[in-house]
């Protein structure tokens, strides 16, 4: 039979469905040589129909029509083999039916796209025929619009649909379903959890085959009788679902192409697996276990299975667990090794005697030495190995400017918390949408639904513009002064207002030399801003959809965007085409963040996963798995070793960058963390939230606490402590003002930004 | 199972489809419907997923409908036009027919063209900060608190919220009738509710000034009524501003001449509303008011009556009469007893007071009784009309639509006139019933407008029940919850305090005085005569019409057998505040000079400090004295 399949598809000329016919078929798993291009139509209906039409008297109807057609056409040849091939094949069809063998799915497989082909081409021939055949029966009838519609589709999409081609008697679902539950009901403690995992999947898969297959009562019904043994965290995805019954809505919606490209991953362990495809083959339970091969990955391990707890700590995301191998890649989480900065040591020691006295000395030397003294991190990448930006003067003096204000931190801990001041946007009308900080905390910068873009400045000191050229062909160029002179005074003023985006902007940051801010919107560019002039200077157009956020890399130069497109791309500020395409999320990037050393990136996603992403080599080097819910804020702990991540579901997950581990568990807030922030020596985790408050956590505990041997870290098994409440330090709460961005200052004040709601 | 399905989703009617096809001049099948709409369905859905994801990245818990048209444009779809408004449209349905609909108000651009008063653009975006938590404790400011935000305001809205307070506190009534119109239905003060808030919490230092109580109760009722503000925690505010009013003794009251009561009262309705529109808001408030009214009753004598007031404005505490007063009564009795057979002159306004408690524990006590005697009847009889043969007096309220309504049940009770109201009650019923006969004697039992069967009970002072061609008049309305019984107290020379006393009334007016104060009982006929008079009358009544104004005083027309109308307000569920007027028999023909005014009475206006002389008018030598 297979050979027949493979052999003659080619289309004939006049024959308008060809493209669909081979579509189809290719990418039809019963047809795994199918690649040959198809040589004949004709012949493929003579070969595939019966298949279909086997024990169905409507079928034969249709197949009475075909042969009429065949006839008509004077495709004699073609005519006797169909004639031949009917009745030999229902003979198979027959005793296939009955066995649900492996061959009969070959056989189900190649018979759907046929039964379309064959439809439309009685619709040409006969429309009472085609009326003839029962709906239920067959799916034909409503295969006509694809096919018309076919020749447009994009191929691949058409393909991956495909996959879902008929397999079965849509009737038995629900009993497969139903009997691989009462097995796993069945089977051991230890065990079940871990082949609990596998229900998900499966029923998104058989639901889907069913809607694809047209069987829409069979569909809801299914659905409606097992969505309520689905884990609660996939209830979103469940609403989506329970909202396609047409397998046309299955060619827009992207989250089930998306489902349905990549394999949804399960660990398992060695012997729950054994156990449970021991099952499924005594069963001959094909179903179940062609869906777990075709669209599962089951990445087995050996060992303990896990516990309900740990699976369910990992599990959440659209497209499973991911692979071990796909947190093993190692990762230079270390710091950079700061540049030696001469600290003009009298230069400060002036200042700090004019300050407080004398007994100052000590300090400035030990932070000169300190900085200085700083080896090379084992962990840390190579100094080269991004190429960065080389320092200029005006950024070695805000490095300067940044240690002696360093000295002057706060040292943070449990017993000492830091101050918080709240930095409140009024008669913002609901319209902000992000806000920014600089690293010196000197200008704040809002981004507003309206498209526009605000700067304030927080300190006396206003904001001015550079002078026109005009004015500044005027100034005395070698005056000490110059700097001061190219600024227009008659335009100072507390604000300034940046238009050029025409959609609401989603996302901002400076640059780490307050000379710039890039802002993104939903207009899907991404736009560099001179703090100098106050004027757009680039409109980096590269992402197709909105972009959901932006970020200043920490050594400038470089930045990250990633938005709807679910790609995330890397861009040098002087290249108006990305450097990077980071893609991979299977839904919208909802939060981009550079790592400390500017070496990797991390992205959040709608899709529940965090990526850490290789700048160098554009790979991904982690996946996170077990937010349930979009990610919407990410912050690196200053050590680089740690991510902090925020979903919609008000936790906080805490990450393990080098050993690809998930650390710990935040619970406390009651909606959506969209802003982290660790404090400056990463004593205290700052997380900000819709709920209106403030949470300071004890992050050197929630680290230390954790144990990673090499087991866990082998394995990747954790078992979080559940220890929020201790480590909770406080919960502030604002005044009815959702928390959007948090920012601790050099000297670990900590300032939060929010937009008041009445 | 299917049903579930269905319940999670709006669902697009196939006619809804077919009737849009139409407008555009198509034709469709049934099937081609019942498919669009399903793919209208899926499409609409999958728009709402799309456009939430606007919604967080904007960092906002309301979507808009900008959300939904950025999600339309993204997936190439044209986007509706007309709906981009931040606050939500009111979406109502129009009772005849069911139709559904977006209120599209009509804008008169002509109008707006020439507006000479441009409103201005928002106010400019701005940030502020405040150090709101120093080392990680200690609130500098209160959690949750309203940013001090007044200089964030606009200048519109300041001039606005000075404009309104100062017309609502003013003095010119027209102007405060729109200030409070607007406030109850402006959408767009929501930022300037906490400071209403403020200015409605200052009850406490105008609690001399009952205008200016009364004015600041009407702030609070047409906030509470404006549809657009969350009242959320302010309604705790505004809760107690009220209670207040109601419960504590104002220094207004202090003087006789001051209508205290029926700021009272209005506080009491006020609160009722609130407690029906935003229950869910004060959880907790009906146990608040149990307990506040236990512990009036159980207190100083003072403030009993204010918590009738409360008794009467809910409709609930039925249960709460029972529970709460009923054990105390006979305690409280001898109180009130001793109060008002005082008849010295200092005495003179608590004994003012005294009746209006006695009539309040009345009114509460007939409620209860008809309760009582209402879930007795309820299973046995089958009907109305049946129920109300048995039970003429027990009847539940028959509350026509129109006011005055006695229409309904009067003749019905033609017939049931006569029959004992307690004969078919049986215990404990009766047994309560006895017990607060005790207290009340035959006023309790005109309540009920029975027969002569309690006459042989009626032990103390009980005149002759009244004939039944009165009776004929006399509805069972059983709606009236509050009498107010101010009227004459101050206003008319005194008479004696007890009818048992007047020497020369003619027999059957005599007969009929007594008990039927406390029923609001006319025939039709004189109802509908009467309220012009009355209104007439009021408007002479020069300086107190003010104080008086809820109290109707009808002139007395020649024939009609009663002469006296009680008003006040109906309040509960069903009448919804409707005023409700009483009338009250004639004691005895007008003649002013006749009666010699009792001491007090002539003190009273010394007491008020009244500038000028009161006027005495006809209705003057009518006494609201219960007799006892």
């Amino acid at each position: 039979m297979a050979a027949v399949q493979d052999g003659p598809i080619e289309p004939e000329p006049e024959n308008e469905i060809k493209t669909e016919t081979s579509n189809e078929v290719l990418g039809n798993p019963g047809d795994a040589s199918g690649g040959v291009p198809p040589t004949a139509p004709v012949a493929a209906v003579a070969t595939e129909k019966p298949a279909a039409a086997a024990a169905d008297s409507t079928e034969r109807q249709t197949l009475l029509a075909v042969l009429q057609f065949l006839k008509k056409s004077k495709l004699f040849e073609s005519e006797e083999i169909l004639r031949r091939e009917a009745g030999l094949l229902n003979e198979i069809g027959d005793s296939q039916g009955s066995g649900a063998g492996g061959a009969g799915l070959g056989g189900g497989g190649g018979a759907e796209p046929e039964s379309g082909d064959a439809s439309s081409l009685l619709s040409r021939v006969a429309g009472a025929a085609a009326t003839a055949q029962s709906a239920n029966a067959t799916p034909a009838p409503a295969k006509v619009t694809p096919v018309v519609t076919g020749g447009e589709d994009q191929p691949d999409v058409n393909v991956v649909l495909a996959a879902y081609s008929q397999q079965g008697d849509p009737v038995l679902y629900p009993v497969y379903y139903s009997g691989l539950k009462r097995f796993i009901d069945s089977v051991l403690d230890c065990h079940r959890a871990e082949l609990s995992q596998v229900f998900y999947p499966l029923f998104v898969h058989m639901y889907l085959e069913l809607v694809y297959n047209q069987y829409e009562k069979e569909a809801k019904a299914f659905f409606d009788k097992f969505h309520g043994d689905q884990e609660c965290y996939y209830k979103d995805d469940l609403r989506i679902l329970s909202g396609l019954t047409k397998k046309e809505h299955m060619k827009g919606n992207e989250t089930l192409l998306d489902f349905r490209t990549s394999k949804f991953v399960l660990r398992i362990s060695r012997d729950s697996y054994q156990l449970l495809k021991r099952h499924l083959q005594e069963r001959q339970n094909n179903q179940i276990w062609n869906i777990i091969q075709e669209h599962l990955y089951i990445d087995i391990f050996d060992g303990m299975p896990r516990s309900k707890g740990q699976i369910d700590s990992m599990s959440g995301s659209l497209a499973g667990e991911a692979k071990r191998e796909a947190n093993k890649a190692k990762v230079f989480y270390g710091l950079l090794k700061e540049p030696e900065i001469e600290v003009p040591l009298d230069d400060e020691d002036e200042e700090a005697e004019n300050e407080e006295g004398k007994p100052k000395k000590k300090k400035p030397k030990k932070d000169s030495t300190g900085s200085k003294s700083k080896k090379q991190d084992p962990n840390a990448p190579q100094q080269s190995r991004i190429p960065l930006p080389e320092l200029k003067d005006s950024d070695k003096l805000d490095k300067i400017m940044n240690m002696k204000e360093a000295t002057k931190r706060v040292r943070l801990g449990p017993e000492s918390l830091p101050s918080i001041c709240f930095y409140t946007f009024l008669n913002a009308y609901q319209g902000l949408t992000a806000v920014d900080f600089t690293d010196d905390s000197s200008l704040v910068a809002g981004g507003f639904a309206d498209s526009t873009v605000r700067v304030w400045s927080v300190t006396p000191k206003k904001l001015r513009g550079v002078k026109t050229a005009g004015d500044l062909s005027l100034i005395d160029k070698d005056s000490d002064d110059v700097l001061e002179r190219i600024m227009d005074e008659k335009t100072a003023s507390e604000s300034k207002n940046l238009y050029g985006h025409s959609g609401p902007v989603y996302g901002i940051s400076f640059s780490p030399d307050r000379n710039y801010l890039l802002s993104c919107s939903e207009d899907a560019t991404v736009r560099l801003w001179s703090l100098q002039t106050f004027t757009c200077l680039v409109g980096y157009k590269g992402h197709n959809y909105p972009v959901w956020d932006t970020q200043f890399s920490p050594y400038g130069y470089y930045f990250i965007s990633g938005g709807h497109d679910r790609v995330a791309r890397l861009w040098a500020t002087d290249h108006y085409q990305p450097l990077r395409i980071f893609s991979g999320h299977l839904a919208d990037i909802t939060c981009t963040r550079f790592h400390p050393n500017s070496n990797y990136v991390a992205t959040g996603s709608a899709d529940r996963t965090i990526r850490l992403w290789d700048i160098l080599n554009g790979n991904c080097v982690r996946i996170f798995t077990g937010h349930k819910g979009p990610i919407h804020s990410l912050a690196f702990s200053p050590n680089g070793k740690f991510l902090a991540s925020g979903a919609t579901d008000g936790r906080v997950l805490l990450w393990d960058i080098g050993h690809g581990l998930m650390i710990g568990e935040l619970k406390g807030h009651t909606d959506t963390v969209y802003a982290l922030k660790f404090s400056r020596d990463g004593e205290i985790l700052a997380s900000g939230s819709m709920d209106n408050t403030v949470r300071l956590w004890d992050a050197i505990k929630a680290f230390d606490d954790i144990e990673t041997d090499d087991f866990t870290a082998a394995t990747g098994h954790i078992t979080l402590p559940e220890n929020s409440q201790e480590l909770l330090l406080g919960s502030y709460m604002t005044k009815s003002t959702p928390v959007i961005h948090l920012h601790f200052t050099r000297r670990n004040l900590l300032l939060g930004a929010g937009a008041y709601n009445p | 199972m299917a049903d579930r399905e269905e319940r999670k989703f709006a669902e697009v009617p196939r006619d809804s489809v077919k009737l849009m096809a139409e407008s555009v001049g198509v034709e469709l099948s049934d099937d081609i419907a019942a498919m669009l709409a399903e793919d209208v369905c899926y499409r609409l859905r999958e728009a709402a997923q799309n456009s939430s994801q606007f919604m967080r990245h904007a960092k906002r818990r309301r979507l808009t409908v900008e959300d939904f048209n950025r999600a339309l444009r993204w997936s190439n779809v044209e986007a509706v036009c007309g709906y981009g408004s931040q606050d939500a449209l009111p979406f109502r349905p129009l009772k005849e027919g069911e139709l559904y609909f977006v209120e599209d108000r009509e804008i008169n651009l002509v109008e707006l063209a020439l507006a000479t008063n441009i409103p201005k653009g928002c106010a400019e975006t701005m940030v502020r900060v405040q150090v709101s938590y120093l080392d990680g404790k200690g609130n500098v400011e209160p959690q949750g608190a309203v940013p001090t935000a007044v200089q964030s305001l606009t200048d519109d809205l300041l001039k606005y919220y000075q404009q309104v307070t100062r017309a609502i506190l003013g003095e010119d009534q027209q102007l405060m009738k729109v200030a409070l119109q607007d406030l109850q239905t402006n959408s767009k003060i929501a930022a300037l509710l906490p400071y209403f808030v403020h200015v409605v919490s200052g009850v406490k230092s105008v609690s001399h000034d009952l205008e200016q109580l009364s004015r600041l109760l009407h702030m609070v009722k047409s906030l509470v009524q404006n549809p657009f503000l969350y009242l959320g925690s302010y309604i705790k505010s505004l809760v107690s501003s009220v209670m207040y009013c109601i419960l504590e003794p104002l220094a207004a009251s202090i003087n006789p001449l001051n209508d205290h009561w029926t700021l009272r009262d209005y506080a009491a309705l006020l609160l009722s509303h609130i407690f029906w529109a935003h229950g869910d808001l004060v959880g907790g408030l009906y146990h608040q008011i149990l307990l506040s009214l236990q512990k009036v009753l159980s207190g100083s004598f003072k403030k009993l009556p204010l918590g009738f007031c409360f008794l009467t404005s809910l409709c609930v505490p039925l249960q709460a009469v029972e529970r709460v007063l009923f054990p105390h009564l006979s305690a409280y009795w001898s109180n009130l007893q001793a109060v008002l057979d005082d008849d010295s002159v200092s005495n003179a306004q608590v004994k003012a007071d005294g009746h209006k408690v006695y009539g309040a524990i009345l009114v509460a006590v007939e409620k209860l009784l008809k309760m009582k005697a209402q879930s007795r009847s309820v299973p046995v009889e089958g009907s109305v009309a049946v129920r109300e043969r048995s039970f003429p007096g027990l009847s539940p309220p028959q509350e026509p639509v129109s006011e005055p309504g006695f229409g309904i049940a009067s003749h019905l009770l033609q017939g049931a006139a006569g029959v004992p109201a307690e004969e078919p009650v049986p215990v404990p019923l009766p047994v309560m019933y006895r017990e607060l006969y005790a207290f009340f004697g035959d006023s309790l039992a005109v309540r009920f407008s029975t027969g002569p069967g309690i006459e042989p009970r009626a032990s103390r002072a009980a005149p002759p029940q009244p004939p039944d061609s009165k009776k004929e008049g006399m509805g069972p309305d059983t709606t009236r919850k509050m009498p107010q019984l101010t009227a004459s107290m101050t206003i008319s020379p005194r008479q004696d305090s007890s009818p048992r006393n007047e020497p020369s009334l003619p027999a059957v007016q005599n007969s009929s005085a007594a008990p039927s104060r406390f029923q609001r009982s006319s025939s039709s006929s004189l109802q509908r005569s009467k309220p012009p008079p009355s209104k007439a009358a009021q408007r002479s009544a020069g300086p107190t019409r003010e104080v008086f104004q809820k109290s109707r005083f009808p002139l007395p027309p020649a024939a009609a057998p009663f002469s006296f109308l009680i008003a006040g307000r109906q309040t509960g569920r069903r009448c919804q505040g409707r005023r409700f007027q009483t009338s009250f028999p004639q004691l005895h023909p007008p003649n002013p000079s006749a009666q010699p005014p009792r001491g007090y009475a002539h003190k009273l206006p010394v007491i008020g400090r009244m500038g000028k002389p009161v006027k005495r008018w006809v209705c003057s030598q009518y006494s609201l004295h219960l007799p006892l």
